[in-house]
């Protein structure tokens, strides 16, 4: 299965990678970063298409893509 | 900051490849921006455009006045801070004197198309062989929220607390319109950064501003609509909305200039 990570020190919590993301499985973790910020968490099934990672403002998302799947896994 | 080495997370695991990740042109250090304001995905288009096209090591940042000004910062590249508005004149020498650098301002829209709306105009009209980045947020956004040249009819700010009004203040200002209607121009785009399917048109617009320069067309311009929840006092999501919603109906987008395409059907009539 894809994956994303999100460099939680980066994050700003602006929840625009929520919106962005098609299978909707980002959520508010519920938990701060050092600068105050509530950071973000996955849910469900990633499908690696990199739509949150394109629309973060602070390049806090890494993603990761299952080979053997490819865009569909 | 967390430590990549330290963390398997952060590295592909097997089976697994990294598709998305920081270029290296952007500088990896978290940028003063409020949340959800676009300067950052303009800033990572513009890195991710010059490591593809392998520009970063011969190019040359101008950097403006505004939230803009410590663009210099957040980008891994020779960089030059210009006085307010005046990044296309100061452009203009560096690329005259250094003509093998890729040069490239990086300007809001208080700054380009108010106090600095003759220094880009000319510089656009001379026809001067850099690319010019115009990030439109309808509002100044460092000082607090004023009325910029771009503000919506009807938008409220700080100097125009019952809207902007046509008779009082004028309209928006449309300068995508104003640098295709020049000779110099080899290349005018609109975008937006407010959706993952805008973003991906706004990077290829930028990738096609860098080439015209690296080819000596001439001028390349490519404004952004951007977001500023901060003084549009809107929560990211909100303001993402009102992008397309309220901008994109006064800002069209599109292309307003592209030589290249002149050229080819001088040729084909030919």
């Amino acid at each position: 299965m894809s994956r994303i990570v999100f460099l939680e020190e980066r994050c700003k919590g602006c929840r625009l990678c929520m919106e962005a993301c098609p299978a909707q499985i980002i959520r508010p973790a519920g938990r701060f970063n050092r600068q105050g910020y509530e950071v973000m968490e996955t849910e469900g099934r990633c499908t690696g298409c990199a739509s949150c990672a394109l629309m973060c403002p602070d390049t806090a998302i890494r993603v990761f893509r299952d080979k053997s799947g490819g865009k569909t896994a | 900051m967390q430590d990549a080495t330290s963390d398997e997370r952060l590295r592909p695991g097997a089976g697994e490849e990294l598709v998305f990740d920081a270029t290296p042109t952007l500088a990896h250090k978290p940028t003063h921006y409020c949340p959800g304001c676009h300067h950052g995905i303009a800033h990572r288009l513009v890195s991710e455009v010059l490591d593809e096209l392998g520009l970063a090591e011969r190019a040359i940042l101008v950097a403006s006045v505004g939230c803009s000004a410590f663009s210099y910062d957040y980008f891994n590249v020779d960089a030059v801070e210009s006085p307010h508005g005046r990044a296309c004149a100061v452009a203009t020498g560096i690329r005259r004197a250094r003509p093998e650098s890729i040069v490239f301002t990086y300007q809001g829209d208080g700054d380009m198309a108010a106090i600095g709306l003759a220094e880009s105009v000319h510089a656009a009209n001379r026809g001067e062989n850099i690319t010019a980045v115009f990030i439109n947020n309808t509002v100044y956004g460092m000082t607090g929220g004023q009325m910029a040249p771009t503000t919506l009819l009807g938008q409220k700010t700080t100097t125009t607390p019952l809207g902007r009004h046509l008779l009082g203040e004028g309209g928006p200002i449309h300068m995508s319109e104003i640098m295709g209607g020049l000779a110099g121009v080899a290349y005018a785009e609109r975008c937006a950064l407010d959706s993952v399917k805008h973003i991906r048109q706004a990077k290829k617009a930028l990738r096609t501003a860098f080439s015209c320069q690296m080819q000596g067309l001439g001028f390349s311009f490519v404004e952004l609509l951007a977001g500023c929840p901060t003084n549009w006092h809107l929560d990211p999501l909100k303001a993402n909305r009102r992008i397309s919603e309220e901008m994109i109906p006064v800002f069209p987008l599109g292309v307003f200039r592209d030589v290249r395409e002149e050229r080819k059907q001088s040729e084909v009539q030919a």
